[in-house]
């Protein structure tokens, strides 16, 4: 099958690469450009651990052609820290509340929190669990997943963050 | 898992896009959110040569008032649904079962078209649009034709669309001043398709129901209109007899698959109870 030229902007830079039409976005990210943050999972649209943030949208990548990424402007886990090499409120929020354990599905739970609060900066604990309700977890039980996006939500408005009461 | 091998197009106009269906034949399919075409071609369940892309076509997206209608390009997404005043305005059970669709990621990319056109008995919407009488606009080799909802689903995957022709719009009578309305939808988990799911809109004149219609998800292979069970209520105050009548009458055309989301017993009796549901939480709404 010939193969496509195509280029798009991941974590800021600008990238190209040949595919074929049928290889997915993830495969394109982790084995072309070797940011192999994006994790696969299911493989099946249920997971969420493939989620990037394209064009303002968090997105199943393993549910999109690359060739449907042209042009596009794509953030992965690994553009994801402050431009100073800090840690991003939310990577600090689920450091500080220990919101991974095995940590496969973090890189997808961290894009996907980081686009719910961009459009929803104070996200009720409702509004957080239905904002990732399309990324699974099988450790934490959630729990510790929703106070490190509560404490990120805290620390980008400024507020000092307060665990409810158990 | 990765699709089969395939080529792929980008047309930038509906008749580009229509052409190439028709030429390239039955091995050809329309991609739009690609949400559940895409996962089906990765199980090799779907194994098209061909993927005409809809989203390079200015003009098949957006949400427009057009009278006394609501026009919705094929290629809107549930995400945009969701973010629209005029939807949540003149149609807001469409925004209400908008969000019982699969997750957030999912809805940023599923469209309002792929959802109808593909002719899966678990999709939400095509109930709906049978509930609130939308008609399809439907592109083709031929020329362009409005279609009812009632009259497109003809079995599972199985359509009204003709061998080259795409659904491009949505045309929706806004729904009565004053309605009430609901979508009951029973699933397994958030992200599922529905065990049993129903839609209703009504309207409410001195305290009796003055029109009603009701629609069922996943409990055939086609969405129905249930209108037994429509005229059950017509005309009561919505009394338990009258609720009774109504989810009885609409269990009676349900034929619902045996799978994984349970029996065939168990899917027609919850089907009754979202109906009961259904129909409750509408009336409470209805002014």
């Amino acid at each position: 099958m010939a193969k496509t030229h195509v280029t798009m902007k991941v974590n800021g830079a600008e990238v190209e690469g040949l595919v074929e039409p049928r290889t997915l976005l993830v495969h394109f990210i982790r084995e072309n450009l070797l940011l192999t943050g994006t994790h696969i999972g299911c493989e099946t649209t249920h997971c969420g651990a493939c989620t990037v943030d394209i064009d303002g949208m968090s997105v199943k990548s393993c549910t999109m052609l690359a060739v449907q990424a042209e042009g596009s402007d794509i953030t992965t886990i690994e553009g994801v820290a402050n431009a100073d090499g800090s840690l991003s409120a939310l990577q600090e929020g689920f450091r500080m509340m220990h919101g991974l354990q095995c940590g496969f599905c973090t890189p997808g739970m961290i894009l996907r929190a980081q686009r719910l609060l961009q459009e929803n900066p104070s996200p009720t604990e409702a509004e957080i669990r239905m904002g990732i309700s399309g990324n699974f977890c099988r450790c934490t039980g959630y729990q510790n997943i929703v106070r490190a996006i509560q404490y990120a939500a805290d620390k980008i408005n400024g507020v000092e963050f307060k665990e409810a009461a158990e | 898992m990765i699709p089969g091998p395939f080529s792929y197009h980008r047309p930038a106009s509906v008749a580009d896009a229509v052409n190439l269906l028709s030429t390239l034949g039955d091995e050809a399919r329309p991609l739009a959110g690609g949400h559940s075409l895409v996962p089906m071609m990765k199980l090799r369940l779907a194994t098209p040569d061909h993927l005409v892309d809809l989203h390079g076509i200015a003009g098949l997206k957006g949400i427009r008032r057009d009278g006394s209608k609501i026009v919705i390009g094929a290629m809107t997404t549930q995400h945009e649904l969701l973010a629209s005043d005029e939807i949540a305005h003149s149609l807001p059970i469409l925004h209400e079962t908008a969000l019982l669709i699969a997750d957030p990621q999912v809805r940023y990319r599923g469209t309002i078209g792929g959802n109808l056109a593909n002719g899966d008995p678990g999709n939400d919407l095509p109930a709906l649009m049978l509930v609130l009488g939308a008609f399809y606009r439907l592109e083709g080799p031929g020329g362009g034709r409005d279609i009812a909802a009632s009259e497109f689903y003809q079995g599972a995957y199985f359509t009204a669309l003709e061998p080259g022709e795409i659904l491009t719009s949505i045309s929706i009578p806004a729904a009565a001043a004053g309605h009430g309305y609901a979508y009951e939808k029973l699933k397994r988990k958030v992200g599922d398709y529905a065990t049993a799911a129903a839609a209703v809109v009504l309207t409410m004149a001195g305290g009796k129901i003055a029109t009603c219609a009701i629609g069922l998800t996943n409990l055939h292979e086609t969405p129905l209109l249930a209108t037994d069970a429509a005229n059950a209520v017509i005309g009561s105050s919505l009394d338990d007899a009258s609720l009774r009548k109504a989810a009885a009458a609409a269990v009676a055309i349900m034929s619902p698959a045996a799978d994984a989301r349970g029996p065939v017993e168990y899917r027609k009796h919850v089907g009754g109870i979202m109906v009961t549901r259904a129909l409750t939480r509408a009336a409470a709404r209805a002014s």
